[in-house]
Order: C-alpha cells, then sequence, then structure tokens
C-alpha cells in the first residue's frame, strides 16, 4: 500500500512538469504533451482520492476527464495541422498577427 | 440500483443534443447553394428547445442522482442562453454564406457549445460542471478557427484553445483537491463539508478553491488571465465572437455563481478579497486599454473585459450579509450586459460586410447611410457605459447599491466602479462621434434584414429595461440558490 502523501507529491511534481512544459516549449506539439501531464496529474488525484475516501465518484471522473483529454488533444492537434499547413511551422510563439 | 432519470427535466437538452446530429447528417444530403438550410433547422430545434424549456418555468426538479437540478435560477439562464442562441444563428446566416465556409460543421458546432451553455446553469456537481464547461469551450476552439485560410483566424482558434486547455488543466487540478477534502463532487455536500471541521486540511482546501478560480478566471477573461480574448475575438469571425463574448462568457459566471455561492460560500472571507483585486484591476486594465484601441472588434473585447470585472465585483461582497442583493445584483448585470453586448456586435457584423478591417473609422458617416444602425449603436454605447436612459444603468446601480450596502471594502469598490465608468465614456462614445459627427463616403449601406432585426430588437429591449426595469430585476426566485 503505497502512502496517500506519497501519491499527491508525485502528482504535484507531475503537474509541476506540465505546466513548466506549457511555459517553455515553443513546439505546438509538445505544449499539448505538456497538458496531457497536467490532466493525468488530476487522474492520479483522483483515483488516489477516491481509495483514500472509499468513494467511487473518482474513479468516475477520472475516466470522464481521460475521455475529454482525448478529445481536446483531437482539436488541438486539428488546429496545430491548419496552422503548419498555412506557416509551415508549429512554433507557438511565431504566431503572433494580432497585437495590443 | 437503477437510478431513474427525470426526460421532462432535461428535454431542452435531448432536443439539442438530436438537432445538431440531424444538422450534421442531413447537410451531408444537401447540395452547396443550398447548404444554408442548416441554419433554419438549426433555428427549429433551439426554438423547439426554448418551448421545452418555457414548460418547466417554476420546475424544482432534481435528476442524475442530484446533480442536476432544474430550479428557477437554471430555468432562468437557459431561457436566456436559448435566446442568445437564436440571436447568434441570426447573425451567422449571411456571414457564412456568402463566405462559403462549412456551413453545416458550423452549426453542428455552434449547437453543440450551446448544449453546454444550456447545462451549466443545471450542473450542481464538480464532474456536471467540467462536462458542461468543456462542452462550452471545445466547439468554440474550432469555430473561432473556422476561416480556415485566413491567419489571423488560425491564431485565435490557436490562443484560445491553448488558454482553455490550459485553464481546465488548472481548474480540474483544483476540483481533485476539493475531492480530496470533502470526500464529494456534488456542491451542495461540499459546501456542507466545507463549512464543518476541516481537521487540518483548512489550507488544502484554500488552495483548491484558489485553483478552481483560477481556472475560471481564464474563462471569463478576468486581469491577469485576460490576454487571449482582444487576439481571439479579433481573428474569430464576428458571428463567433458575438457568441463567445456574450454567451460563453456568462456561462462561465453562471458556472462561477453556482460553485462560489453554494459549494465555497463558507470560505468567503478568504476569497472575498481575491475577487476584489481581480475585479479592481480586470476593469481598470480593461478601460485603460480600450482608450487606445482603433479597432471595433478589439474595442468591445477590452470593453468586454472591463464589464467582466463589474461583473466580478458582487463576488468580492459575499460573506458581508448582502449575499443575495449581491448574487441578484451579478445575475441582472451578466444579462443585461449580454444583450447590449450583442447588440453592438449585430452593428459590427452589419458594418463588416462594407469594411472587413473594422477600424473605428469605418463608422464614418454610419448615420447618414444607415440611420437605424447607426441610432442603435449609439444606444448599445451609452447603455455599456452605463448611462440612462438604458438598461445598462439599472445593471451598474444594483452592483453599486450591493457594494454600499456591503460597506466596508464594498463602498472602496463601488467607487472604483463609478470612476471606471466614467473612463469608460471616452471610448465608448468614440464610436458614435464617428458615426455622427465625421463625414464618411455617401453610400447607402444595405445590412442583411435579420441582422438589423436583431440591432433594433436589442436596441428596444435595452430601453425598455430602463423604463421598466422589473422586467429583469426582480426575479424573486433568482435567489434561491443562496441561503443568507
Amino acid at each position: 500500500m503505497i502512502r496517500l502523501p506519497l501519491v499527491l507529491f508525485f502528482s504535484a511534481v507531475l503537474f509541476s512538469t506540465g505546466v513548466y512544459g506549457v511555459l517553455a516549449r515553443r513546439n505546438g506539439v509538445l505544449v499539448l504533451m505538456s497538458i496531457e501531464l497536467m490532466l493525468n496529474a488530476v487522474n492520479v488525484n483522483l483515483v488516489a482520492f477516491s481509495q483514500y475516501v472509499r468513494d467511487i465518484g473518482g474513479q468516475v471522473f477520472a475516466l470522464f476527464v481521460i475521455a475529454v483529454a482525448a478529445a481536446e488533444v483531437g482539436i488541438g492537434l486539428a488546429i496545430v495541422i491548419l496552422i503548419f499547413r498555412n506557416r509551415e511551422s508549429i512554433n507557438v510563439d511565431e504566431v503572433s498577427l494580432l497585437k495590443w | 440500483m437503477n437510478p431513474t432519470i427525470d426526460y421532462h427535466a432535461i428535454l431542452p437538452e435531448l432536443i439539442l443534443s438530436g438537432t445538431l446530429v440531424v444538422v450534421l447528417v442531413v447537410d451531408v444530403f444537401l447540395r452547396p447553394p443550398r447548404k444554408w438550410l442548416a441554419m433554419p433547422l438549426s433555428f427549429a430545434g433551439v426554438l423547439a428547445a426554448f418551448v421545452a424549456t418555457l414548460t418547466l418555468i417554476g420546475a424544482d426538479r432534481t435528476t442524475f442522482g442530484g446533480s442536476y437540478h432544474v430550479d428557477p435560477f437554471a430555468v432562468l439562464f437557459k431561457v436566456f442562453f436559448l435566446s442568445v442562441a437564436m440571436i447568434v444563428l441570426f447573425l451567422s446566416l449571411r456571414y457564412f454564406r456568402e463566405g462559403r465556409y462549412y456551413q453545416g460543421e458550423y452549426y453542428f458546432l455552434l449547437l453543440s457549445s450551446v448544449l453546454g451553455c444550456v447545462m451549466m446553469p443545471s450542473s450542481r456537481d464538480l464532474l456536471m460542471l467540467f462536462i458542461s464547461l468543456e462542452l462550452v469551450s471545445a466547439p468554440a476552439f474550432l469555430i473561432a478557427a473556422f476561416r480556415k485560410n485566413d491567419p489571423r483566424s488560425n491564431e485565435a482558434g490557436l490562443k484560445f484553445f491553448l488558454i482553455g486547455v490550459l485553464s481546465s488543466a488548472v481548474m480540474l487540478y483544483g476540483m481533485s483537491l476539493i475531492y480530496g477534502v470533502t470526500g464529494s463532487t456534488n456542491l451542495y455536500e461540499i459546501g456542507k463539508a466545507l463549512a464543518g471541521h476541516l481537521g487540518g486540511q483548512e489550507t488544502l482546501a484554500l488552495a483548491a478553491i484558489l485553483f478552481v478560480v483560477t481556472g475560471f478566471a481564464f474563462k471569463v477573461s478576468a486581469f491577469p488571465f485576460q490576454f487571449w480574448a482582444p487576439d481571439t475575438y479579433e481573428g474569430a469571425p464576428v458571428p463567433v465572437t458575438a457568441f463567445l463574448a456574450s454567451a460563453s462568457k456568462a456561462a462561465g459566471f453562471t458556472g462561477l455563481l453556482q460553485l462560489m455561492f453554494v459549494a465555497f460560500i463558507h470560505q468567503a472571507a478568504f476569497w472575498g478579497p481575491v475577487f476584489a483585486a481581480f475585479s479592481i484591476f480586470t476593469m481598470s486594465i480593461g478601460n485603460l486599454v480600450a482608450l487606445q484601441q482603433r479597432q471595433a472588434v478589439r474595442l468591445l473585447a477590452y470593453s468586454s473585459i472591463a464589464q467582466a470585472g463589474y461583473m466580478l465585483l458582487p463576488f468580492a461582497l459575499a460573506g458581508h450579509g448582502v449575499d443575495k442583493e449581491a448574487f441578484a445584483a451579478a445575475v441582472t448585470y451578466i444579462l443585461i450586459y449580454a444583450i447590449m453586448n450583442l447588440g453592438a456586435f449585430a452593428v459590427v457584423v452589419a458594418v463588416s460586410r462594407k469594411s472587413s478591417a473594422l477600424l473605428i473609422a469605418d463608422f464614418a458617416g454610419l448615420m447618414r447611410n444607415a440611420p437605424l444602425l447607426a441610432l442603435a449603436m449609439t444606444i448599445f454605447m451609452v447603455s455599456l457605459a452605463g448611462v440612462p436612459p438604458t438598461a445598462g444603468f439599472w445593471g451598474k446601480f444594483f452592483v453599486f447599491r450591493a457594494g454600499i450596502d456591503a460597506g466596508g471594502i464594498g463602498i472602496a469598490l463601488a467607487v472604483v466602479m463609478v470612476v471606471n465608468s466614467v473612463i469608460s465614456l471616452f471610448y465608448y462614445l468614440a464610436i458614435p462621434r464617428q458615426m455622427i459627427l465625421v463625414e464618411g463616403p455617401e453610400e447607402p449601406m444595405r445590412s442583411p434584414a435579420l441582422v438589423t432585426f436583431v440591432a433594433a430588437l436589442a436596441a428596444a429591449a435595452v430601453i425598455a429595461v430602463f423604463v421598466y426595469p422589473d422586467l429583469i430585476a426582480h426575479f424573486p426566485p433568482l435567489s434561491t440558490l443562496v441561503g443568507s
């Protein structure tokens, strides 16, 4: 049996890694993957708490998060491909036509 | 256990779900010149859902194990979201037909987003709230990027998507922590659990609330999470911007209202000041940056950020003994704001047929070329600034009164709001000035009948609400959510 604080610490590290990735990465696909890391940290949390409070709700929630995350990545990839077609690049920093 | 589902309570949602599938299927069989027929079809579906919602007035039903409530608060917002949907459909017809976009797909995505909006005010469970919020935003990412060959529209979609997904992740992390602290995802259960003894987990609970609030602050474009809004609004097709700035934003606020006033109300002493800071900075930054705008949609985008600041103000008053009044003020402001903002965007849609750059200078001479539109636009601008004789005045008045009644920080907030309203007059009146005083090229402007109709209707509503504020100000059931 793994103790709860350990799991929470793991998920916090996972979440922070994801946040760092979103802020530091320039490649559109890598940003998407970092967001996936953050969502998976949420899943780890939900399942751990579900076990801890003896309630199945958290695991159901995690299932929904997985499904929605898949849908979101589908949309994200569609938009990234659209941008790649128009500009031949997926560097998110170069997408900056609109300012102030 | 076999849970029973109250099908009458979810009838509007069922009709909408059915319609959006039908729209997508019918679109396949329509030949290109007839693709626009998807719009009347969608309209029929939304109208049917609207009628179904009207049958639920006064109802108080619960289904899906207590996670879905249909009470007066929910019905009020459902009626509102469906009306907004009809107006946006009117605005979309010509725009998407003339632009030769993928019309069937557009109406499908728009209806999906509306479905999310309609589910939002009924969601009394973290899971339901999350699903509704995703259903509002996910199709919106795509329709924001709908002008596929325009890099500006692509950029609008990308920025909206990245910020939207990032904010959901932050919000979800907070939700998972709340679940851990309280052991439940039901908002009422969470409220009960957070009212009791937390046994050393207070800090965790407060951190979780902060995460959730941050996630929602992105959605409603509160400072310092507002930077995506102007870019997305400018790049997206104008009818989509109208939808984002009114329905999508209002959906974020309904979710926030339920979370804050039902689940987290006992921690108000903690999050009240957070909202006070959000409110002050959001309205000030929005107004100050709006002063420098030359482009009409960007001006309206910053104006909508500033307006979000006024809507956040009542949240800061929670826990000062005026919960009911603050809640009612927030709801009233959201409704009034959406009417006047939609009207303003209707006029912008009409002008966008003449000039796609939509500079404020392009409004020159509109008073002579299209007097009705110019008059309506003047009414909306005056109303957004909160000057009588318009509905915007009452919206601001109720928020202001709640602030004064709360005392303490509320008075300070009310004063900041009045100062901001005065500043906002400068840029709101820039468009009427251009339309009336500046000579423009003399060419009669032909605006689609539906768009003119929407603008006239919204203008009439703005005036009517001023003359007879009881229309919107005294929904007694509004405060059933708040037990103060």
